[in-house]
């Protein structure tokens, strides 16, 4: 199967994507979203996640692996591409495009993001509701968040789309086009979740609960 | 009165593959239904510039001039087309004549396409019927289905799918949309079909079908209508299919 290794590769990046990374997108999401329950729900919720059993494993072969190869093969196939939606500014380009310009700021984001809390959290911080509401009281902080939340749930609904032309899933336009709504759809939700969530860690009387 | 009305184009020329692009703009006298490819041959006729100068006559490829062959494919105001079916009264004057820059240009408008034919020979996209006794007849194929591969059948390797493509350039080695949809046109056809895991297999090796990105430019670019992102979807399934096999298989077919 040698011979095949671009091909296997891209595959296996696309389907990375949905899962198991687009399946922890969406628990995270909803973890998060015990936020908007006030600081008490989050903690909890939070600690049953981090009590897990060989919860290490958990997140290295669900986690860690998968979006670094994610991440690594994703800025290869950026490299590839040159954007030319100035020329050709159809829906779908403008989609190739901004699923890369997302790709790139998750890279960004998630590698700071995992600096700011797991490894904190692996050198003795605690991972609560203060230390988020912490980070979000800047407002530089909040912004780059927001478009972090946004970007990420932008990419897997627009990843999920591709994921199904990708393996053979949807062909005809019409299932395109039926996929095309589907996934806006996932994206409005996953956004409202993770806003609401966000939002949640910079209400003060969200805190005291 | 029409005697007096002027065209005006601006024209991206390049002296040798290895020399700078430089524009040269032209004048010419309007004539009722005139296309890109008879202005062209105007300027042939008398090559002098908007400026009065005598110049180097444009060069440009061209054979059928009915949007049949594909050579006359250049970029006309931004958009990759074939310059015979370009009406002058199409378009918003000046007219910018430009080479399709994917592909290495030879002189001012002409490309060399050389690498969209050795993608077909990768893909081996053609039906093997020669033998060294006669094979007889082929099955039979269905008048429906005829009627539907005709669709595919009209491609004639003009390169503006690769143009419009971000993902065909010099940081990929992808083959581009047309060399995938021939793949679905042979594999279709009851005789190649007998051959078709191996373009598969030749779709599924380097620049293959995996590069494509999705933008899906190539089919709203296309001139001959061809459905591109059906053909590569279908065929993201049957190498999907092509995979299982090769590897939980036991034949290789």
């Amino acid at each position: 199967m040698a011979e095949n290794r671009d091909f296997m590769n891209r595959r296996l990046h696309s389907l990375l994507g949905v899962i198991p990374i687009g399946i922890f997108l969406i628990q995270h999401l909803t973890v998060n979203f015990f936020a908007t329950r006030g600081a008490e729900a989050f903690n909890a919720a939070a600690h049953f996640m981090e009590s897990l059993p060989y919860r290490i494993f958990l997140e290295i072969f669900i986690i860690f692996l998968p979006i670094l190869f994610h991440a690594i093969y994703g800025l290869y196939i950026v490299f590839q591409g040159k954007s030319n939606t100035t020329r050709f500014g159809f829906f779908r380009n403008w989609m190739f495009l901004i699923q890369r310009i997302t790709g790139v700021y998750l890279l960004i984001f998630i590698a700071w993001h995992v600096w700011q809390t797991r490894v904190q959290a692996s050198l003795g911080a605690d991972v609560n509701y203060d230390m988020m509401a912490d980070i979000l009281s800047s407002s530089f902080m909040l912004v780059f968040y927001i478009i972090g939340v946004l970007s990420a749930t932008f990419h897997f609904s627009n990843g999920l789309w591709s994921f199904l032309v990708s393996w053979g899933i949807t062909v005809t336009p019409r299932s395109q086009r039926i996929a095309t709504y589907a996934t806006a759809v996932i994206f409005v939700a996953l956004s409202v979740v993770g806003m609401s969530a966000l939002l949640s860690f910079i209400n003060p009387d969200l805190a005291n609960m | 009165m029409s005697e007096d009305k002027q065209v005006r184009f601006i024209i991206t020329r390049q002296d040798s593959p290895d020399n700078e692009p430089y524009t040269e703009e032209f004048n010419l006298t309007y004539r009722p239904n005139m296309n890109v490819i008879s202005a062209l041959m105007e300027i042939r006729r008398n090559p002098v510039n908007a400026e009065g100068q005598e110049t180097s006559p444009v060069v440009w490829d061209m054979n059928c001039l009915e949007e049949v062959c594909g050579a006359c494919s250049m970029i006309i105001n931004g958009k990759p087309q074939q310059s015979c079916t370009a009406l002058v009264d199409h378009f918003e004057q000046p007219i910018k004549l430009e080479p399709m820059r994917t592909f290495p240009v030879v002189r001012d408008l002409i490309v060399d396409r050389s690498q969209m034919f050795d993608s077909l020979k990768k893909v081996k996209a053609w039906i093997p019927i020669d033998g060294t006794y006669d094979l007889g007849p082929g099955p039979r194929m269905a008048e429906n289905k005829r009627q539907w591969a005709y669709e595919l059948s009209k491609c004639m390797t003009c390169g503006v799918c690769l143009e419009a493509c971000p993902n065909v350039n010099d940081n990929s080695d992808f083959m581009g949309p047309a060399p995938v949809s021939l793949v679905r046109l042979y594999n279709a056809h009851p005789t190649g079909e007998m051959n078709k895991s191996e373009r598969l297999e030749a779709l599924m090796g380097e620049g293959g079908i995996e590069s494509c990105g999705n933008s899906q430019n190539c089919v709203e670019v296309c001139p001959k209508g061809i459905p591109l992102t059906t053909s590569i979807a279908a065929l993201n399934r049957d190498t999907s299919l092509q995979a299982f096999k090769n590897f939980f298989g036991s034949d290789r077919a």
